[in-house]
């Protein structure tokens, strides 16, 4: 007589595997908990909710009045913004063409280079960028500027570079066929292909420069930032609050924007 | 006149795609290869162009060896011979007069190319070629606008605004539907005699190649395996090329087209 298969969908090795697995997590779960409030103060968490009720009453309601001063900054933390995503931009351009493996002159020499500048990029945080930059170039909107443009290269480039690397290679050597040049199969081939994601990785960056550039005046770099160290420093809480609601305003307008863009290039 | 001599090409992984090709082709005929995927097909057309590499061998197209050109020797050589693919390989953004023009790009400078300030001649040529495959309305539209009949004509003009003396023609006819396909061959057929141009025309359809091509080259496993007018291709050959079928349905079909 024939015995009926028997189908598992996991072999009785996989499932023990499996809650081995399991267990680990848990136990690391556990372990991180107990590090995590080692040195927690009890009494300071039982009072949290009437500290932020407290620091909340003390915020409420902004102070509209303070406004006026605000536009000029606001204005600054714009152009940093925007200039630093162009001169991010100019610089990711050339750089995401010598790390994609099908555009890079050399995979042994200049890919690992361009590669190289685009990790370094990415791994400072624009804040840390601006500090540096500011005992560099001293304070003010130039050293925000560059800080965006810094850390807005990786980014970009990082994107393009992978755009470019998904290019339909046929649509390349169809052009290549006709005997055009190096240039030429650049400008018909691959530019064409890659030029919605340039504008959409483009803006998308400049959406997240806003953001990042209301921070940077809290390391003297310019922008919006300057005042908010200000009101925080002299416990203005009202200031503080209405700086808040100036930059979710910009933000939400940036966003729509930057999603109105990609939604029309697309 | 195309002169394919010894052809051989190994990929760098180890697979002899082709193996010994040699063959001639004298001006205005066109030829048909047919074979079985991977055959070697597709890179054979691309020694020819050298879009592909060939580790051995040569290849003359006229008085030119395209063998062993230099990269400014070998972008002249492409401007003389003319590519259609398989999935039409227009760039879908541009508008179909950008691809048609593209067939110029070898001759005319990068910057006159990058403000698409091509020759008047260019221009004309182009307009020409549209008229002759029925675009002319559809100058202005984005290649991805179009149907994929309408896309491959566009193929057609961009390969034949490069004034080609030999047309590289692959799979023409794999994306598109039966009736379609015949349109497609039919318009290559009559290009190529207007012209007196030679062409080696890539074909999966034994049927097509049969009805549309004077002489039918057979590879197989990258050797040619059958070299003759499409009469002579019978069933033993056709097991030859493809291996053992029952290739009797094809006999009717071929007789039915």
């Amino acid at each position: 007589m024939m015995t009926t298969p028997v189908w598992q969908h996991r072999t009785s090795r996989a499932n023990i595997v499996l809650w081995v697995g399991w267990l680990f997590l848990v136990a690391l779960f556990v372990f991180c908990w107990q590090v995590m409030t080692k040195d927690t103060i009890w009494a300071f968490v039982a009072d949290a909710p009437e500290q932020a009720a407290d620091l909340g009453s003390r915020m409420f309601p902004p102070r509209w009045s303070y406004l006026d001063k605000l536009w000029v900054p606001l204005w600054d933390t714009m152009n940093i913004a925007t200039l630093g995503t162009l001169l991010g931009v100019i610089i990711a351009v050339p750089i995401a063409f010598l790390a994609a493996s099908n555009t890079t002159p050399s995979t042994l020499f200049v890919r690992p280079v361009a590669l190289f500048i685009i990790v370094a990029s990415r791994s400072i945080n624009s804040l840390i960028w601006a500090l540096l930059l500011v005992s560099i170039i001293g304070p003010g909107l130039l050293a925000g500027i560059v800080a965006i443009g810094l850390r807005s290269i990786g980014f970009v480039a990082k994107l393009l570079y992978e755009a470019i690397e998904e290019t339909e290679k046929i649509q390349i050597e169809a052009v290549t066929a006709t005997g055009a040049s190096g240039a030429q199969i650049l400008n018909y081939g691959i530019v064409p292909q890659i030029l919605p994601a340039f504008y959409g990785i483009s803006v998308f960056r400049w959406d997240i420069n806003i953001r990042e550039s209301t921070i940077l005046g809290l390391v003297g770099a310019g922008g919006i930032g300057v005042q908010l160290q200000a009101s925080l420093n002299t416990l203005a809480w009202p200031q503080v609050t209405m700086i808040f609601v100036v930059i979710l305003g910009t933000v939400v307008i940036s966003e729509w924007v930057s999603a109105k863009v990609r939604h029309a290039i697309i | 006149m195309l002169s394919v001599n010894h052809l051989s090409k190994t990929y760098a992984a180890g697979d002899k795609a082709l193996d010994d090709v040699t063959f001639t082709i004298p001006s205005g005929q066109v030829v048909g290869l047919i074979g079985p995927s991977g055959a070697g097909k597709s890179t054979l057309i691309r020694c020819i162009n050298r879009l592909v590499e060939p580790t051995s061998g040569s290849i003359q197209l006229g008085d030119t060896t395209i063998t062993g050109l230099s990269t400014s020797e070998l972008r002249a050589v492409r401007r003389r011979i003319g590519m259609i693919f398989q999935e039409y390989a227009l760039v879908e953004r541009l508008t179909v007069m950008e691809n048609v023009l593209s067939g110029r790009l070898g001759y005319v400078s990068f910057w006159r190319s990058f403000f698409r300030k091509f020759p008047a001649e260019d221009v004309q040529k182009a307009f020409a070629l549209l008229a002759r495959v029925g675009l002319t309305d559809h100058a202005n539209k984005r290649a991805d606008a179009l149907s994929g009949g309408q896309r491959q004509r566009v193929g057609i003009a961009r390969a034949l605004e490069q004034d080609p003396q030999l047309l590289l023609i692959d799979e023409p006819t794999a994306s598109l539907d039966p009736k379609t396909s015949r349109q497609v061959m039919r318009l290559l057929l009559e290009m190529c005699n207007e012209r007196g141009l030679p062409a080696i025309i890539n074909i999966h359809d034994v049927v097509l190649a049969r009805q549309f091509t004077e002489r039918i080259i057979g590879l197989q496993a990258g050797k040619i395996v059958f070299d003759g007018p499409p009469s002579e291709l019978d069933e033993s050959v056709l097991t030859r090329i493809y291996g053992e079928e029952d290739w009797k349905t094809l006999e009717h079909d071929s007789e039915a087209a």
